[in-house]
C-alpha cells in the first residue's frame, strides 16, 4: 500500500577494534512512525548518524526515494530530505527561537551577501516567507508565545519542540528524532506524543530512536530493535514485544 | 583651551577608527577562532590603495570630496578582495590544522603584505595631499575639525549598518548560526566556507575606510602604519570581549579615550616638580616655574598595551566577552 522511503541494505560500521554495525537492513515506509529500539551501545545512534550523513559508512547503502543517497556531507543529507534532532540538544543558544527555524530555511534558499546588503526586492520577499513560514512552524509545534525568547531561555520541553521546528524548517520527507523523550516529565512526553502523531497525520515519516518503550510501543506503527550493532528484530510492536530475542536482548537468559 | 574636552574628541575620532578595524578581528575570531594578525597589513594596504588615488587625482577639477570619495571606493574593493585572498590562500587549507598553525600564517601573510607594500609605495610615507579645507569648529573650549566629524560619524553609520546586518538580516543569522556551532549550521544548510569568506571580505572593507579615515586624521599613510594600528585594534577587541560585535566597539572607544586622556596628562601627573617631596629635592630644575617630567605624550602608545595586559589579568574574557567555560 505504502512506497518505501528509506532502505538500508548491509549497513556496516567499524570503530576502530568495535564493529558497532553488522549487515543491518531495514526499509522504512512512506507515512509511518518507525522506531529504533535496543538496549545501550547497540548501535541505535550510530545508525542515525550513518542515515543523516554524521558518519561515512563502510560498508552498504542507503537508498532514500529511490535515489541512492550518497551521503557527500550532512548538508547533502539534509537537502535530500532527512532532516534531525540530536539527543542532547543543539539549539543555537544566544539566537532568538524565531532566528534558530528561519536557520532551517537555509536549506532550500538562497541567502547572499551582496542581496542581503542590497535588500534587493527578491531578497525581501524571500525573507518575509521565510519569516512567515518560521512563525508558522512556532505555532505547529506551541512555543510561538517564546518566538523572541533567545533558545536558551527556553524550559527543556520547548527547547525540544523548538529543535523539532527547525528540523522541519527543511521541508524534510523525513524527520529522525534520537531519544526526543530523554528527560522530559510524564506531561512533556505526552505532549511530545501527540506532536509526533500530528506529524505522521500530516504525511511525515518519523524515525523515533527512544529509550522509553512504553512510547515506542504505543506510537510507533513499526519497530526495529537492535542489540550488539544486529537488528534482532522488525515488525509491528505487538510482535516485537513477543519475540523471545528481543525479550532476551532487553532481559537476558541465564546463559549470557 | 579645555584639556579635557580636548582629548576626549581626540579619543573618540581615534577610538572610532580602533572601533572599525576591532570589527574585522572580532567578526573572524567569532566565526572560526582565529585571529587574523594580517588585517592591520589590509588597513594600511586599503589606506595606500586611496592615497594614491586621491593623489593621482589631486591635480584635477574634481571638487575635493568627490576626489576623497573616489579614493575610498577605490580602497574598498581592493581590500575585500585582498581579505578574500587571505583567507582562501592562507587560511582555508589550514582550517583543521593545530591553531597555532594559521597563527603562524597570519604573522607571515602580515610580512608579506607590508612588503609588498614597502617594494609597491616605497619606503617613504605618502602625504595626504592638501585638498580639503580643514575647517575647525570650537565647542565648549575645544576644537573639532571637519575630517574629526567626518570620521565619527562615518564609523558610527558602519557600526550600526554592520549590526543591522549581523542581527537582522537572513546571511546575518547565518553568520552568528555558524559562529555557535559551524556543524549544526551546516546541517541547516549554511554553507561554511561563504560565511567564513564573508566575515572576511566585510571586515576588510570596513578596514579600508579605517585606513583611509586613520590616514587622512594623519595626514600620512605608510607601508608600516598597519602594525601598531592592528595592533591596538586587536587590545580594542580583547579589550571588549574577542568574538563580541558590540564589545570590538565599545572596546575601541574605550581604548581611543583611554589612549587620548593618558597622552594628554601623563605629563601633568609624572612631572616630579608638582609633587610636594621631589619639589623640594629639585629646587634647581623647578625653580621659576621649570619641570621635570618622567614620562611625556611620546609613551601614548603604551596605554593601549597596558590596558590589554590589564584586561588579560583581571578580565580575560573581555568587558562583553562570554566565560570561556560557555565556549568550551
Amino acid at each position: 500500500m505504502s512506497t518505501n522511503l528509506l532502505e538500508a541494505r548491509n549497513i556496516g560500521k567499524r570503530f576502530g577494534g568495535v564493529q558497532a554495525l553488522k549487515d543491518v537492513s531495514l526499509t522504512i515506509r512512506s507515512g509511518e512512525i518507525y522506531g529504533l529500539i535496543g538496549p545501550n551501545g547497540a548501535g541505535k545512534t550510530t545508525l542515525f548518524n550513518v542515515f543523516t550523513g554524521l558518519y561515512p559508512r563502510d560498508s552498504g547503502d542507503v537508498r532514500f526515494a529511490g535515489v541512492p543517497l550518497t551521503l557527500e556531507s550532512p548538508h547533502a543529507v539534509a537537502a535530500a530530505g532527512i532532516a534531525r534532532t540530536f539527543q542532547n540538544i543543539r539549539l543555537f543558544a544566544n539566537m532568538t527561537a524565531l532566528e534558530n527555524v528561519m536557520i532551517g530555511r537555509h536549506v532550500r534558499t538562497r541567502a547572499g551577501v551582496f542581496s542581503a546588503i542590497l535588500r534587493t526586492r527578491a531578497e525581501r520577499i524571500e525573507e518575509a516567507g521565510i519569516r512567515r513560514r518560521a512563525e508558522e512552524l512556532l505555532r505547529y509545534v506551541g512555543i510561538s508565545d517564546h518566538a523572541d525568547d533567545l533558545a536558551r531561555q527556553l524550559s527543556y520541553g520547548d527547547q525540544r519542540r523548538l529543535e523539532i521546528a527547525r528540523a522541519l524548517a527543511t521541508d524534510p520527507k523525513l524527520l529522525a528524532l534520537d531519544e526526543p523523550a530523554a528527560g522530559m516529565n510524564a506531561t512533556e512526553t505526552a505532549a511530545l506524543r501527540s506532536l509526533i502523531e500530528g506529524l505522521r497525520d500530516d504525511g511525515l515519516t518519523v524515525l523515533l530512536i527512544e529509550h522509553d518503550v512504553k512510547l515506542v510501543m504505543g506510537l510507533c506503527d513499526r519497530v526495529a530493535v537492535l542489540d550488539y550493532g544486529e537488528k534482532i528484530a522488525e515488525d509491528v510492536p505487538e510482535a516485537v514485544r513477543a519475540n523471545p530475542k528481543v525479550i532476551e536482548a532487553y532481559l537476558g537468559v541465564g546463559t549470557r | 583651551m579645555d584639556i579635557l574636552l580636548q582629548q576626549i574628541i581626540n579619543g573618540l575620532t581615534t577610538g572610532s577608527v580602533y572601533a572599525v578595524v576591532a570589527l574585522g578581528y572580532t567578526m573572524v575570531y567569532g566565526v572560526i577562532q582565529l585571529i587574523n594578525f594580517a588585517h592591520g597589513e589590509v588597513v594600511m594596504i586599503g589606506a595606500m590603495v586611496a592615497f594614491s588615488v586621491i593623489t593621482a587625482l589631486a591635480g584635477s577639477s574634481l571638487p575635493p570630496l568627490v576626489i576623497v570619495l573616489a579614493g575610498v571606493i577605490a580602497a574598498i574593493p581592493a581590500c575585500m578582495i585582498m581579505g578574500y585572498l587571505l583567507e582562501r590562500v592562507a587560511y582555508r587549507p589550514l582550517r583543521h590544522a593545530p591553531r597555532l598553525a594559521p597563527l603562524i600564517t597570519a604573522i607571515g601573510m602580515s610580512i608579506i603584505l607590508q612588503h609588498l607594500a614597502l617594494l609597491a609605495w616605497g619606503r617613504n610615507p605618502l602625504a595626504f595631499p592638501q585638498i580639503i579645507d580643514n575647517r575647525v569648529f570650537g565647542i565648549g573650549g575645544a576644537a573639532i575639525s571637519s575630517v574629526q566629524i567626518a570620521i565619527i560619524l562615518l564609523s558610527l553609520a558602519m557600526m550600526a549598518g554592520l549590526s543591522w546586518f549581523v542581527y537582522r538580516t537572513r546571511f546575518g543569522i547565518a553568520i552568528r548560526a555558524t559562529a555557535e556551532n559551524v556543524h549544526i549550521a551546516g546541517l541547516m544548510g549554511v554553507n561554511a566556507n561563504r560565511v567564513i569568506a564573508a566575515t572576511f571580505v566585510i571586515g576588510a572593507g570596513l578596514g579600508a575606510v579605517a585606513g583611509v579615515m586613520y590616514g587622512s586624521y594623519y595626514g600620512i599613510a605608510h607601508y608600516t602604519m598597519g602594525f601598531s594600528l592592528g595592533l591596538k585594534a586587536f587590545s580594542a577587541a580583547v579589550l571588549g570581549g574577542i568574538g563580541n560585535i558590540a564589545g570590538a566597539m565599545l572596546g575601541g572607544i574605550l581604548l581611543g579615550l583611554v589612549e587620548a586622556l593618558g597622552t594628554g596628562y601623563v605629563g601633568e601627573l609624572t612631572d616630579l616638580c608638582s609633587w610636594p617631596i621631589t619639589n623640594g629635592w629639585l629646587t634647581g630644575q623647578c625653580a621659576d616655574g621649570g619641570n621635570f617630567v618622567l614620562f611625556g605624550s611620546n609613551y601614548q602608545d603604551v596605554f593601549a598595551f597596558l590596558m590589554l595586559i590589564l584586561v588579560l589579568v583581571f578580565r580575560p574574557s573581555g568587558l562583553l566577552g562570554e566565560r570561556v567555560s560557555e565556549r568550551a
